[in-house]
């Protein structure tokens, strides 16, 4: 990982790699997508709107995903001091709290004609409106922290990133924990209790879905090392 | 209840807020670092 701690190293590998990752990764979402809305059988019970799961499923997935994102980049700029964690943390907030918020919306617009209700407060849906919060609460630490000067987040946000990570097992074992609306584990390690004829696009919308998150990611990164570099250039010319 | 109305609803917030999400950070990467270059450049 230090390899990458040269800004001027890691820029020459994320500057292809942003285009290589974006473009591949809309044309999995759209072939995901489009096989989830018109290739695949409505689902016996919940009839056509079990299609919503083709993105609510990626979007739940790169909520917790970024939140981890932060946490491990957190732990990186705590404990080894890497340049560019800091950086790292600040860039994967916004794409973060951008797909926790579409989880709880598509969630919401599945659960109105599923189980006639937008919203119920069991453990699923309100720990993952708490980690919604977490991300605005570590954006605004990171702006504040990033008006410092240092182009990253400050020590203590990145502690928040790191306690904050408390929440993602309680949004992963709130289904069995609690009782829910919301159904137990459909996808586990051991496999998948929803029929294979459903699931195969979701393989292309998650990954789909991810390819433009790390892309998303590394824009943000660069444009934090671009604006890092300008106030560098901008203080030695006021030096003289 | 018209089920695609949802899914319908469901696809295009989505799809668009990854629009705009992409775009925006593409905005904000290529100004920061056309930015940059000037600077450099004028340096």
């Amino acid at each position: 990982m230090h390899r990458f701690a040269n800004p001027a190293r890691f820029l020459k590998i994320a500057r292809p790699l942003t285009v290589w990752l974006f473009w591949p990764g809309l044309a999995l979402l759209l072939i995901g997508a489009g096989c989830g809305l018109f290739v695949t059988p409505a689902d016996y019970l919940q009839g056509d709107t079990v299609r919503i799961l083709y993105i609510h499923v990626p979007a739940a997935w790169l909520g917790m995903g970024g939140w981890t994102g932060i946490a491990v980049a957190a732990l990186m700029q705590l404990v080894w001091r890497h340049p560019l964690a800091a950086v790292a943390g600040r860039a994967i907030a916004m794409p973060g709290a951008f797909f926790t918020a579409i989880c709880l919306v598509t969630g919401s617009i599945w659960g109105r004609p599923t189980w006639g209700t937008w919203w119920e407060w069991d453990g699923r849906m309100t720990s993952m409106l708490v980690l919604f919060f977490l991300y605005l609460g570590y954006i605004a630490l990171a702006n504040a922290s990033a008006r410092q000067g240092n182009g990253g987040v400050s020590p203590v946000t990145a502690i928040f990133g790191l306690v904050g990570a408390v929440n993602l097992p309680i949004i992963n074992r709130s289904v069995v924990w609690w009782n829910s609306l919301h159904q137990g584990p459909s996808i586990t390690l051991r496999g998948s209790s929803i029929d294979s004829a459903l699931l195969w696009p979701l393989g292309f919308t998650l990954i789909g879905f991810t390819l433009i998150f790390v892309a998303i990611l590394l824009m943000r990164m660069r444009a934090i090392l671009a604006q890092n570099k300008i106030e560098a250039r901008m203080q030695r010319l006021a030096r003289g | 209840m018209n089920q695609w109305a949802f899914v319908i609803g469901a696809y295009a917030l989505t799809f668009a807020g990854t629009g705009i999400i992409s775009l925006l950070s593409w905005r904000g990467m290529r100004g920061a670092e056309a930015s940059a270059q000037q600077l450099s450049d004028r340096t």
